[in-house]
Order: structure tokens, then sequence, then C-alpha cells
């Protein structure tokens, strides 16, 4: 559905996006993400048309952003990071009007503007002016006006920004039932947004493509890492003696008492029959072991440690 | 195009910036009028001159916004990922502008009108000389649109609009102090000397055809400006 081949975009001297691909199927939800900075608003800027690309090019539905703009345009529903409003104007003016911009046929308009209300819950807001909405109602009306002419594409730019958590699971509701007819690219900087409704991940930084996976492959490609929790009864300063003999074992640290008389700990190190051997050098020194309670690593970590990888490369 | 046209006029009449530039404007021609007037004069021409003088004034603060504050508010990004073309959104733009225009300018015939109710009579001259008033707002507007779009500070948009046109304005009554080619090339793009011919109470085809052209080529430069901007800096 939309194909992105060796993209780059530059300010000047600044490289904002130094030649990126990756394609996007028929109805799937990417999740693209980065640091403030990499240049994830830049290239979306681009895909919509807003901006022209220094070189590359952007296909959507086979149609080139530069040599037929309308095409593309007609099939992309963009929110971007700011939402585009007229902040004089009530929600159901401002969509109209959005409507009659995006040629949605003067018939359809009125079915159209109230499922999208529905949709995104603004029906009770439908005649308040847009100025004077508090940020999360904004951000929706940011949301139905990207949806208004039913776009098969839908270009997010951080759609949950500045939102109350109920309204971010809310907003979040609203992109997975939109993503069952429609393509979806959206960009964020929070991770458990992205690994909460995207089936793929783009991870980009400094301009370029860090990562590219489903979050689950990409969780497994730091499995390597393990990092358990640990609750022991005995003595902590053996213990801690103890766990630093066992091979791989890379951190540990006592974490305070345990509700059950125990004492807690962390221990980092390699996916390597770490677990066995502590079970058996906890029994060899009588101290019984509670729990042992791997902890996942979350996307944020993934995030970092892919991150901070390109920067040692550099 | 209309879309956008109609959306800018309820802009300006939810603000109060249409009814303070109509209000400015009529109230300026109330005290133009009211001299000759008093003295018993049917001739509204010289009244009409200065209208034309006025609009160097009104014009800058009608269109200062037009273009400059959706770059600022971020809007832009709306009109130009739309499937609406861009030329479409700026001749929108000006539309919008020029109606406001036309309104002022329709109020503004309630003067002569008064002058045929004491006995003057509505002359074909005047008739002309309003072509050529609404020709001149057409070419002024479209300077002030220009203007707007190649910032997004209002009043720096609108400082640009009002130097340019005192300039076009200005521009055929430096000619008479200097002479040669220099003088024949400040009258050929003076509008005034052009409007002059109108408020003389003559229809030049030529004097249609610049302005014309002119509001034309300047509606053509914003959606050049703007389309530049997008390339060079984004």
């Amino acid at each position: 559905m939309i194909e992105i081949q060796n993209l780059t975009k530059k300010y000047g001297q600044v490289v904002a996006v130094n030649n990126i691909s990756f394609s996007v199927r028929k109805g799937e939800i990417l999740g693209f993400l980065g640091p403030n900075g990499a240049g994830k608003s830049t290239t979306m800027n681009i895909i919509t048309g807003y901006l022209p690309s220094t070189s590359g090019t952007v296909t959507v539905d086979g149609y080139d952003i530069l040599t037929h703009p309308d095409e593309v345009k007609k099939r992309i529903g963009y929110l971007p990071e700011a939402p585009p409003l007229y902040r004089d104007m009530t929600v159901t003016e401002f969509l109209k009007f959005v409507s009659n911009l995006k040629n949605v046929p003067r018939k359809k308009q009125k079915g159209q503007m109230a499922d999208i209300m529905e949709l995104v819950g603004l029906t009770d807001h439908r005649k308040r002016l847009v100025g004077n909405l508090s940020k999360g109602y904004r951000q929706r009306v940011g949301l139905a006006q990207a949806l208004i002419g039913n776009p098969e594409v839908l270009i997010l730019d951080e759609p949950t920004v500045g939102l109350d958590p109920k309204q971010i699971i809310e907003i979040r509701r609203v992109i997975k039932a939109l993503s069952q007819e429609r393509t979806i690219i959206l960009s964020s900087h929070i991770l458990p947004e992205v690994s909460a409704i995207c089936e793929r991940i783009v991870i980009i930084n400094k301009g370029e493509i860090a990562a590219e996976d489903t979050p689950e492959r990409l969780s497994r490609g730091v499995d390597q890492v393990l990092k358990l929790n640990l609750t022991i009864k005995g003595p902590v300063k053996e213990i801690v003696a103890a766990i630093k003999k066992i091979d791989g074992v890379t951190y540990i640290q006592s974490s305070g008492a345990a509700p059950d008389g125990g004492n807690k700990f962390i221990l980092e190190g390699v996916n390597d029959g770490i677990k066995e051997k502590l079970f058996f050098a906890m029994a060899e020194n009588g101290w019984p072991l509670t729990e042992m309670k791997p902890s996942v690593m979350t996307l944020e970590d993934i995030f970092i440690s892919v991150v901070t990888k390109g920067q040692e490369v550099r | 195009m209309f879309t956008v046209a109609k959306k800018e006029i309820s802009t300006y009449f939810k603000s109060p910036i249409a009814y303070v530039l109509i209000g400015l404007f009529m109230l300026m021609i109330s005290v133009l009028f009211y001299t000759p007037f008093s003295l018993g004069s049917g001739d509204f021409m010289p009244v009409m001159d200065s209208m034309g003088f006025f609009l160097i004034f009104l014009v800058p603060i009608l269109t200062m916004r037009i273009l400059a504050e959706d770059r600022k508010n971020g809007t832009e990004v709306l009109l130009l990922t739309s499937p609406t073309s861009l030329t479409k959104i700026v001749v929108g733009k000006f539309l919008a502008m020029y109606f406001i225009f036309i309104i002022i300018t329709i109020l503004s015939l309630i003067y002569p009108l008064i002058m045929v109710a004491y006995g003057a009579v509505f002359t074909v001259q005047l008739a002309g000389a309003y072509i050529g008033f609404l020709l001149l707002g057409a070419a002024f507007i479209s300077v002030g649109v220009f203007a707007s779009a190649i910032t997004e500070n209002q009043i720096i948009s609108a400082i640009i609009s009002f130097v340019a046109l005192l300039a076009f304005w200005l521009a055929g009554t430096f000619s008479t102090q200097v002479g040669g080619d220099i003088a024949k090339f400040l009258n050929w793009i003076s509008l005034t000397a052009r409007y002059d011919v109108f408020t003389r109470g003559l229809l030049g085809l030529p004097e249609i055809a610049y302005f014309v052209f002119f509001t034309i080529l300047f509606i053509f430069l914003t959606v050049r400006v703007i389309e530049r901007r997008r390339w060079i800096q984004g």
C-alpha cells in the first residue's frame, strides 16, 4: 500500500531523514518509533505530500506523491503532530469545511460526519467552538478531521500526546477499530502504545532505521539477557556473595525485605542455564528460594538498547 | 475554491475585523464627502480618487492574516495535504478578500446616491470610475495576499503590503520628478496613473488589461512563493 524507497530529506546541511526504505502492507498498523527529533514527523510530512523529499520516492497505492499528489492526498487522512484546527469554528462547522476541502459529496457529508463524531466521541461537543475545547477533545477533532473522506490510509503523528490515561485508552480503542479496514502508520515515542496496537514496528533514530520487526520478535532479540526478580530466605550478604560466584551473572542487587520474611533480589545475567545453577546454589546452602520471576524486557528496554547501540557504532 | 472562500468570509465576519474595517472606511468617505457636498457640488470623482488612496491603508489590514495565520497555526498542513490544489486555495482566499471589498464598495455607493437624490446625475463616468475602483481593489488585494504568503507574522505582512502599495501609488508621482525612460516606466507600473484614467471618466482597455494582468500575476507569485518555501526550508 505504501512504499518508501531511499527517502532522504535535508534541511540545508542538516540531514533529517537519511536514505530510509520501508513498506506498509494493506490493512497493517505500522508503529513508527523514535526519540524526539529522529525524523518521524519529517517522514510523515513527506508521505502526506506536505513536504517534498530531497531524494527518494514515496508511492501510495501505486501513485507517486511527486507526480500524482492529488491521487495520493485523496487516499490519506493525516493527523499532524499539532492538530490543524480553526479555533473560531464549531466542531460541526470545521468538519463540514474539511469535508468540502476533501471533496466529499454533499449528500454523504452529514451521515459521515455523524458517524465519525460518534466514533471519536465528539457527538456531545459538536456545537462547541474548537478553541474552547480541552486539549484531549481537540485531539479528537484532529483525528475526526483525518477520518473525513474515509481515506484508505491514516497517518497519525503522535495521536495520544497530551491526553489523560483514560483518553489514551479510548483513542487506542478507536485506532484499533479503524485498523479493520485501513492501513495505518502511527508514530510515537511512547512504547507501550506502539506495542499495544501495532503489528509491526520501525524504529528510527537520527534519520535512519535502527530496527524493523514485529513487537514480539523485537522483544526476543533482547532475550539473551535475562532479568530475574528473586525472593530468598537467608542472610543477604552471604546470598549476594554466593550468587556472584555463579557463571553468567552480571548483576545482583538486594532490593529489600519480602512479605514472607525473605529478602528480595534483582539479578541480571546471560540466559544460559542460569536458573538451574541458581536453584542448586541456593539449595546447597539451605536458603529456600521462594520466588523466581523473570521480568520481561519491555519495548522500552529494546528501544533504548537499539538506539544506544546505534550511537556506539557512530 | 469556494469552500475556502466561504470559510474565510465567515471568519472575517465572526471577528470584529470586518466590521471595524468597513466602519473605518465609511467614516473616511463620509468626511471626504462632506466638503464637496456641503458646497453643493455634484461631482463625486475627487472622492473616488481619495477612496483609492485609502485602500493603501485598508487592504494591508484586511489581508495581513489571510495566509500568514494558517502558517502560524499549522492549519497550512491541512490545506496543503488536502486534495484541493494550492492554486484553488490561494484563489479562494483572494475571492474571500475580494468579496469583503465588494461589500465595502457597494456601501460606498450610498454617497453618490445621496448626490443623485439632491439632483446630481448618476453619470456613465461615475459607473466607469466604479469599475476602475473594483479593478484597483483586485490589484491591491492580490499584493496583500502575496505579502501574507511571505511571512508568518501578520504585522510584518501588513507592513510589507503597505510599503508595496505605497510604492505603486507613488511611482506616478515620482515620475514627474525624473525624466526620460525611467519616468515612462514609473508611469507604466503606477497603479495610480491608471486609476486616474478611470476617475477622469474614461474607460481604457489597456488599463483594464493592466489591472487584470497585475492581479493574476500576484496570485501566481503567491502560489509560487508557497511552493518554493516548501521546497527550500520545509
